[in-house]
């Protein structure tokens, strides 16, 4: 019986690995922008 | 660390540092639960306790799966990020790639709600010159090292009242980014009142993102953002924002609108945008001290706590209607999001972003502009206060000691440094009002994401 459905998702740990190349949005969380938060940036490392 | 939570009918335990995410039964959430704090055989013991019409073994079964997972680095995944935390700026080394250019200290809305004193930050009306603008964009593309995406928005006040420079700044900086080899991505944030056919024009052909002041409603909208004369502009901004999207062909584009104590049964705001023909949304809670009429109260923040729960819902079934619509604060890439070193760096102001007045004077972002101590220098002279500085770029969220034992610490990355600030007096402080709904957004973002693709899953 399948008790655990696991959802893909990038790992994190892994994502270190050629990671923090700097070239994705500014990640400014102000209100009175739009609050753009960490998780819903895109990566943008050509070389991930 | 995980976190574990049941929402929209799912059991969800996301593994904090890997990022892994998973949907599982009762027992399984149960057997998590008890996972670190037991030794295998009392987990099993009290599971079986807790059903009893389950055979052992399939409760051992469950276990070893849990195990597994955990000694696959999918959950109970240690936090061993704190040494990489200031790398990533050290690496950057001085490295500026975006900035918020302030090309107009005024407004033509009298908003009592505005963070910045109806666009004058607490000082003189001014519009920055062209000349002003030009050299900014050339110190971004001074500093910016081997960045090759740059971003500036078009902030004030209302940067509209000083078109004519947008316009211009943005011809230069076409004009001069292919032989720099940089990309610039130009963003602008409007009330709406002077949107002409030249306006949407230009922000559909340069603009990759607009964001647009609409708080929903128009009784919600009239309460707070007038003209100076006191008349709402709901009326008038609507049907503006209406051609511009619809011209805009699927460029990115943001309603975005604030909720106080006046309206925190916000979905009807949303609800209100979407009959009107928008579905790219973001609600934002009102940022204001506590004793502010506007803030919101504890009885309204139950009420936010469960539109925010209504609200997922309700994009689920516009989904399921082929009606979908985006809701800022829950995108959420769960395969293609950011890496780790971003997730821990906090978010880059004062560092890699920052504000310009309409002088040229430089900030750590929008929100300290007008408070003198923070100034950092300028786009003349270069940065000439490394005290600031410096503690901007050890600003990361591991020097938050609020949000060590947070699991949504990776989704924030510490949050708004300006928004800890104002509450607590240090940008290493947490804006915990703020933190509250961040986390409930998160959980009903991560909820929907499952959703969707398990909705995907079952179609497939």
């Amino acid at each position: 019986m399948e008790h655990i459905i696991t959802i893909e998702t990038r790992d994190l740990c892994q994502s270190a690995v050629n990671g923090g190349c700097g070239e994705c949005q500014t990640s400014c969380q102000s209100a009175c922008k739009t609050s753009c938060g960490i998780a819903n940036q895109q990566c943008e490392n050509a070389e991930k | 660390m995980i976190h574990q939570y049941k929402l929209g009918g799912y059991n969800i335990v996301l593994d904090v540092c890997s990022g892994a995410l998973h949907v599982v039964d009762d027992l399984a959430y149960d057997c998590i639960a008890l996972f670190e704090q037991s030794s295998r055989e009392e987990a099993i013991e009290s599971l079986q306790k807790s059903y009893p019409a389950l055979e052992r073994g399939e409760i051992e079964r469950c276990y070893e799966q849990v195990l597994s997972l955990k000694e696959q680095g999918r959950l109970f995944t240690p936090d061993t990020f704190e040494p990489m935390a200031g790398r990533f700026k050290e690496r950057s080394g001085g490295v500026i790639k975006a900035l918020c250019l302030h090309v107009a200290h005024t407004c033509n809305l009298n908003c009592a709600y505005c963070f910045a004193s109806q666009g004058k930050y607490n000082g003189e009306r001014a519009v920055m010159s062209f000349e002003v603008g030009k050299q900014a964009l050339d110190f971004l593309v001074a500093h910016s090292g081997s960045r090759r995406n740059l971003e500036v928005d078009f902030f004030g006040g209302e940067p509209l009242m000083n078109f004519q420079v947008v316009k211009d700044l943005v011809a230069y900086a076409r004009s001069i980014e292919k032989d720099a080899h940089k990309n610039f991505r130009f963003t602008l944030t409007t009330n709406g009142m002077l949107i002409d056919d030249d306006v949407i024009d230009f922000c559909n052909r340069e603009m990759s993102n607009v964001v647009l002041s609409l708080d929903g409603r128009k009784e919600v909208h009239d309460r707070f953002r007038v003209d100076y004369a006191g008349n709402g502009s709901w009326e008038r901004i609507v049907p503006k924002f209406q051609k511009l999207v619809a011209a805009r062909g699927g460029r990115s584009y943001y309603m975005r609108g604030t909720f106080t104590h006046y309206n925190p049964d916000f979905l009807a705001d949303i609800r209100q945008m979407l009959e009107l023909g928008f579905t790219e949304l973001s609600m934002e809670p009102v940022v204001c001290a506590p004793d502010d009429p506007s803030a919101l109260t504890e009885e309204d923040r139950k009420l936010v706590m469960r539109q925010y729960e209504e609200l997922a819902e309700l994009m689920l079934e516009r989904d399921r209607e082929g009606r979908p619509f985006t809701f800022y604060h829950y995108m959420l890439d769960l395969t293609g999001g950011p890496c780790i070193y971003k997730r821990i760096s906090g978010c880059g102001s004062g560092t890699e972003y920052m504000a310009v007045t309409p002088w040229g004077d430089l900030y750590p972002c929008h929100q300290f502009v007008g408070d003198e101590k923070f100034k950092l220098g300028d786009i003349w002279n270069g940065l000439d206060n490394p005290a600031v500085q410096g503690e901007f770029a050890a600003c990361n969220v591991y020097q938050k000691p609020a949000c060590r034992d947070c699991w949504a610490r990776l989704y924030c990355s510490g949050g708004c440094a300006a928004n800890a600030y104002h509450a607590t007096g240090a940008i290493t402080g947490v804006y915990e009002a703020g933190c509250e709904l961040f986390r409930k957004r998160m959980e009903c973002a991560i909820m929907l994401a499952i959703a969707r693709q398990i909705e995907k899953r079952r179609k497939a």
